[in-house]
């Protein structure tokens, strides 16, 4: 039971952010990538948001031109996945104030820090909004 | 904000979005890291502010799937900076762009170190998360104390203690060891009385990774569980920063259930009933809404109760309870809870009982093979495969051959083999399995594998009654105007066999048939056409008296083919020709195909391949797969006892014989070798011999072709960087063999693969090996599935069995090496010589870095798995047990010292011995009496009698007689099922055998029992 993967990809397919929870060399990232993309935008809005790939499954969600994917172990509870996709996108969302695609591609490093936040080791780790945004506020304030 | 601190970063990211191509971004990718590279050459004169920006840089190009090889050293470097922006920079970065054996990252394991021990929280944060993330065993060894110091400390802020506890997770997944301190189970339960709910979610993750491993040390924390969830159930004390649109943290009661299924049971009754309390008011109380991020999360939290459910095996009401909502759910609106729906309801068919139930849905799921989503068909096709037997098979397979047709492409295979095996499975007769067969090579030939039409040439062979129905039928699909070249192949096969028995029939003359075949001829490939010219050859030999004509016509096809290019076909129409003048030699040496020797299913096992992977596939990968598990049985050494065809026929089922190739002569001359090559002496042709050695290495090497090349990567990354401290992370030096701690108790599982024919015979960190049996009468076939799970490969890979005399076991050959994450499967073969209750022991050994570890397992291929419950009525028992009149053939004893249990029990016991049990035959209501048939090659099929008298006065001893018409299976059997009762191998839950009580030595007052009709017979 676990994440393994967190990636946000436009609907072009160019990977916005990618935070992998086991070693994958780079090669292997490009070719799952590619997959994964291949398999899961081509998806309609009349079909489940789950899609089984090699030995996982994908829980992905979309918003606007955005793509969160997130590969999890089989044994993950699915639902629970996509309703933490949600809460990420509420975050951002609070943080930045109508969340975009552009917020995420021109603030790498924020999307970084609270994907840090929220999931530790492919745990999660934190889901109360304000706790996760804590530090960064922090680190505006004195910046 | 912070943004504008670093321009350049912004600028950059804005001139590759406006990119128009690929290669315009290659081209101001490369002028970037020029640029950064040269920075950093010089890097005194570089800020940390400077610094930081190009880090970023760094990673986000990394991001972008280019290749970074340098700027890992400045940003492990910047971790040591002093003031926070930066040393955050540097903690991200490098966990983004180092793993755990990166020589850098040792480097910095100081400066880790001290801000863990530190004093300033938003360092400690900082350096725990990156621990967490991509700490190793050396991380583990330096600072696992200093960690869980943090996690306990009551001085120290939830936002450091929830970090410290899924760090910990990490150095205890690096080492084991850093949680096997004295004590550390009660602080692990103290911990789950935390009020704070951010660190109760980390706490209780790391609950889940320490339970999964061994729940033995851990079963204080079981009540904790449940007050976790009662706390959230009647959302007392949680904060609204918790509760998620309305539900109280559902990824917190989501965890806390799935540690809860970890526990084999809860035995405690006050536990048992507040757990239920709460489960059922999560089954009953969650209603659809309207809202879908509510309802998902209340879903969430009800797909793991229903989890748990099933897990606790709850009274039979709740079960029906699950099932009903379960229907409910695959015939909603939501696409996602059909999904879930359909998977648990395929989780559910393990718990007995419910299948029934299941089936009331059965038409619900068959509509759901034409859902709009191929995740949800690929769910309702893995269910059906799942719920069939005997009673519905006709009618899912024939569902299935329907669906066929309008299936997707990447299913077809998948959908089309499983239709096979189900038909083959549970055939009500055997025409019907033949039917099925031949539909589904018509409806979608290219996707019919060459194992689905040799497994219906064997039974057609090896069953006489069928042989004239198959030839008509095979007659009859000739007669279409255009058939798929498969089926030319098995009705070319089938008339030339057996057309003769269909002569007096219209249109079945031999010059009809034969006229009939040779029409496809023009048709087909280079593969087929040696099937052909032995039917003809077959055709010419069935025709007596000779009909000259036909001679002729077929004399002369067999002339134009001796120049064929091909060699095979050029070897048969010289060899049938030559052949065929010799008159009365010919129905020699053309006679009938003998009899196949009976084997278990290759397609079974092949399903089970595709199942470990059963997302779309593309043609590549599917034949990837094939290699490596066909390689397998390839390599299988059963010697050729008579059946040099059978052999040859697993050879057959060669990679490239994937149905989407026909064109490569090389594997038609090895297919038509193994089918058909009657006239060929010497079994192992030259062209064999090359395949088996060709295939070999791929046995060993994992999956060929694309996969290949990553594998490599991967296996020599972790070989040359991190086998060190891979090695480390195993075992300290010295101490090499055997101390690999398994996973679960050894005995507990062997136990329940007794009772049952799949799961886990063992686990350990590095492998864990599945087993799956079938038994049929005296023989069985058990495969081992040897799964490495680690992301290096498994070397020396070894196993031996130690079989007793009553049992001849084969195994097929086993790979030396196990790649990284890949699972083999060996098949073993396994016949029952004579009733004996030694077990077979499996000897396995394999090698890890420098490490060997070597186990030997008791293997579940035991007494009763040879028996097949028969139900006996009373007029044919009571015969049976007079005649068998007394020892040797029947033996009775008293037994003490029985675990307590109600008849029923028992009477389910012995139903999982797979013996029938007949209430009611033994008038006195505490006996019992129960029948089965047992299998083994002495004593072919015999009845086994069994009565067990008890004394409700006294639970701990009861009378057992058993009867059968061999002494040494009496003797046995009855020692067997003595054993069972003295200790029953259930939930390790279980308390230990009573130990034997001090009985009156007269025997027991079951003697006495009026009401013992049957002891009067004896």
């Amino acid at each position: 039971m676990g994440i393994r993967f967190v990636l946000m990809v436009n609907k072009q397919g160019q990977t916005r952010l990618a935070q992998y929870y086991e070693y994958l060399t780079l090669e292997e990232r490009r070719a799952l990538e590619g997959e994964i993309v291949r398999k899961c935008l081509a998806r309609t809005e009349q079909q489940c948001s789950f899609v089984e790939h090699r030995n996982y499954k994908i829980v992905y969600r979309r918003y606007a031109s955005l793509f969160f994917l997130v590969g999890v172990d089989n044994d993950e509870n699915e639902l629970a996945i996509l309703e933490f996709i949600h809460l990420l996108v509420e975050t951002m969302d609070r943080h930045f104030g109508n969340v975009c695609e552009l917020d995420i591609m021109f603030h790498l490093e924020k999307a970084h820090f609270m994907l840090e936040e929220m999931v530790m080791n492919g745990c999660i780790v934190e889901t109360s909004k304000s706790n996760i945004l804590a530090p960064i506020q922090l680190m505006d304030k004195a910046s | 904000m912070a943004l504008s601190g670093m321009r350049g970063l912004s600028v950059f990211i804005s001139e590759i979005r406006n990119c128009q191509n690929k290669e315009q971004e290659r081209l101001r990718v490369d002028k970037e890291l020029g640029n950064v590279r040269t920075r950093f050459k010089n890097e005194k004169g570089l800020t940390h502010y400077e610094k930081k920006k190009y880090v970023w840089k760094v990673l986000y190009i990394y991001m972008l799937g280019y290749d970074v090889d340098f700027g890992h050293m400045e940003a492990v470097s910047l971790i040591s900076a002093p003031k926070y922006p930066e040393k955050q920079v540097g903690y991200i970065v490098t966990s983004c762009l180092l793993n755990e054996n990166h020589e850098f990252l040792r480097l910095a394991i100081n400066t880790v170190r001290n801000d863990i021990i530190g004093r300033n929280e938003t360092f400690q944060c900082l350096a725990l998360t990156l621990v967490g993330n991509i700490g190793g065993r050396e991380f583990a060894e330096s600072l696992a104390p200093d960690v869980q110091k943090l996690l306990i400390s009551s001085s120290c802020r939830p936002l450091v203690r929830k970090k410290a506890a899924l760090c910990l997770l990490r150095l205890y997944r690096k080492n084991p060891d850093v949680v096997n301190v004295d004590g550390w189970s009660d602080r692990m339960a103290q911990l789950l009385d935390e009020r704070d709910l951010g660190v109760l979610t980390s706490s209780t993750s790391l609950l889940v990774a320490l339970v999964s491993n061994n729940h033995d040390s851990y079963w204080s924390c079981l009540p904790k569980c449940i007050k976790i969830l009662e706390r959230l159930a009647r959302n007392q004390d949680v904060p609204p920063e918790y509760t998620y649109y309305g539900i109280p943290s559902p990824w917190l009661q989501v965890k806390a259930m799935r540690a809860l299924q970890y526990f084999p049971t809860i035995e405690d009754p006050n536990a048992r009933r507040s757990l239920f309390e709460v489960l059922q008011r999560i089954l009953m109380g969650t209603d659809v809404v309207k809202n879908v991020n509510k309802n998902n999360a209340s879903h969430a939290v009800l797909f793991e109760a229903l989890a748990l459910v099933m897990h606790l095996d709850a009274e039979k009401e709740m079960m029906s309870q699950c099932v009903a909502l379960l229907g409910k759910f695959i015939s909603g609106r939501e696409p996602n809870i059909r999904y879930l729906g359909l998977e648990n309801m395929t989780r559910m068919l393990m718990v007995t009982d419910v299948q029934d139930i299941i089936k009331r849905h059965q038409d619900q799921i068959i509509t759901l093979l034409k859902d709009p989503d191929i995740s949800i068909r690929r769910r309702a096709l893995d269910l059906l495969y799942g719920m069939c037997d005997v009673s519905n098979a006709k009618n899912i397979v024939e569902e299935l051959l329907q669906y066929l047709s309008t299936a997707d492409f990447a299913m077809r295979e998948e959908l089309s083999l499983k239709a096979a095996i189900l038909a083959e499975k549970f055939a009500p007769d055997l025409s019907w399995y033949v039917d099925v067969i031949l539909q589904l090579i018509d409806k979608a030939g290219d996707f019919v594998s060459d194992d689905i039409w040799f497994r219906v040439v064997q039974f057609v062979t090896n069953n006489e009654d069928l042989q004239p129905y198959a030839a008509v039928k095979a007659r009859e699909y000739l007669d279409k105007p255009a058939i798929h070249e498969t089926m030319v192949k098995v009705s070319a096969h089938l008339l030339g066999e057996y057309s003769h028995l269909l002569a007096r029939r219209p249109g079945c003359s031999p010059k009809e048939i034969f006229s009939i075949i040779h029409e496809k001829l023009p048709t087909v490939s280079t593969s087929t056409i040696p099937i052909l010219l032995s039917t003809y050859a077959k055709i010419l030999m069935h025709t007596q008296p000779a009909d000259p004509e036909l001679q002729n016509q077929i004399w002369a096809i067999f002339t134009k083919y001796e120049s064929c290019i091909d060699v095979e076909i050029q070897q048969r129409a010289v060899e049938y020709f030559a052949l065929s003048r010799k008159g009365a030699t010919l129905m020699d040496i053309l006679a009938e195909m003998p009899k196949f020797p009976e084997r278990q299913s290759a397609l079974i096992k092949k399903a089970e391949d595709t199942e470990a992977d059963t997302a779309d596939q593309s043609v590549i990968k599917l034949r990837a797969q094939q290699q490596t598990s066909n390689a397998l049985v390839v390599t299988d050494p059963r010697p050729a006892n008579g059946a040099p065809t059978m052999n040859q026929l697993s050879l057959v089922k060669m990679p490239s014989m994937s149905n989407v190739d026909h064109n490569s002569a090389d594997q038609g001359v090895t297919q038509e070798n193994g089918t058909l090559s009657i006239v060929d002496p010497q079994p192992p042709t030259p062209s064999n011999g090359d395949f088996l050695d060709l295939l070999g290495p791929l046995a060993i090497e994992g999956p060929p072709g694309a996969s290949v090349q990553s594998e490599h990567n991967l296996v020599s990354q972790v070989e040359s960087s991190s086998n060190a401290e891979e090695r480390l992370a195993i075992a300290p030096v010295g101490e090499q063999e055997n101390t690999v701690q398994p996973i679960g108790n050894i005995a507990e599982r062997f136990h329940a693969l007794c009772l049952k024919d799949s799961g886990v015979l063992y686990e350990d960190p590095y492998i864990q090996i599945g087993t799956k049996a079938e038994w049929r009468a005296h023989q069985g076939r058990l495969i081992l599935f040897l799964g490495n799970k680690n992301t290096a490969p498994l070397v020396s890979v070894q196993a031996l069995i130690l079989s007793p005399s009553h049992l001849k076991i084969e195994l097929s050959l086993v790979p030396e090496t196990i790649p990284p994450r890949a699972q083999v499967q060996c098949p073993l073969e396994v016949v029952n010589v004579h009733p004996s209750r030694d077990v077979a022991v499996l000897d396995f050994s394999y090698k890890f870095g420098t490490y060997v570890v070597n186990v030997k397992l008791r293997l579940p291929a035991v007494i009763n798995k040879f028996l097949q419950p028969i139900s006996v009525s009373a007029d044919e028992f009571f015969p049976q047990w007079r005649s068998l009149s007394g020892p040797p053939l029947k033996l009775q004893e008293v037994v003490r010292g029985v675990r307590p249990m109600s008849l029923m029990e028992m009477a389910n016991l012995f139903n999982s011995f797979r013996f029938m049990v007949s209430p009611g035959l033994d008038p006195n209501p505490n006996n019992l009496v129960a029948s089965t048939t047992f299998y083994s090659e002495s004593t072919r099929a015999m009845l086994c009698l069994i009565r067990i008298e008890t004394d409700p006065a006294d639970t701990t001893q009861l009378r057992m007689t058993v009867a059968s018409g061999d002494p040494m299976l009496t003797f046995e059997l009855k020692e067997f099922v003595k054993e069972q009762l003295v200790s029953i191998p259930t939930a390790s839950g279980a308390p230990a055998p009573v130990p034997p009580q001090a009985q009156p030595s007269s025997s027991p007052t079951a003697l006495s029992d009026p009401g013992a009709m049957l002891a009067g017979l004896l």
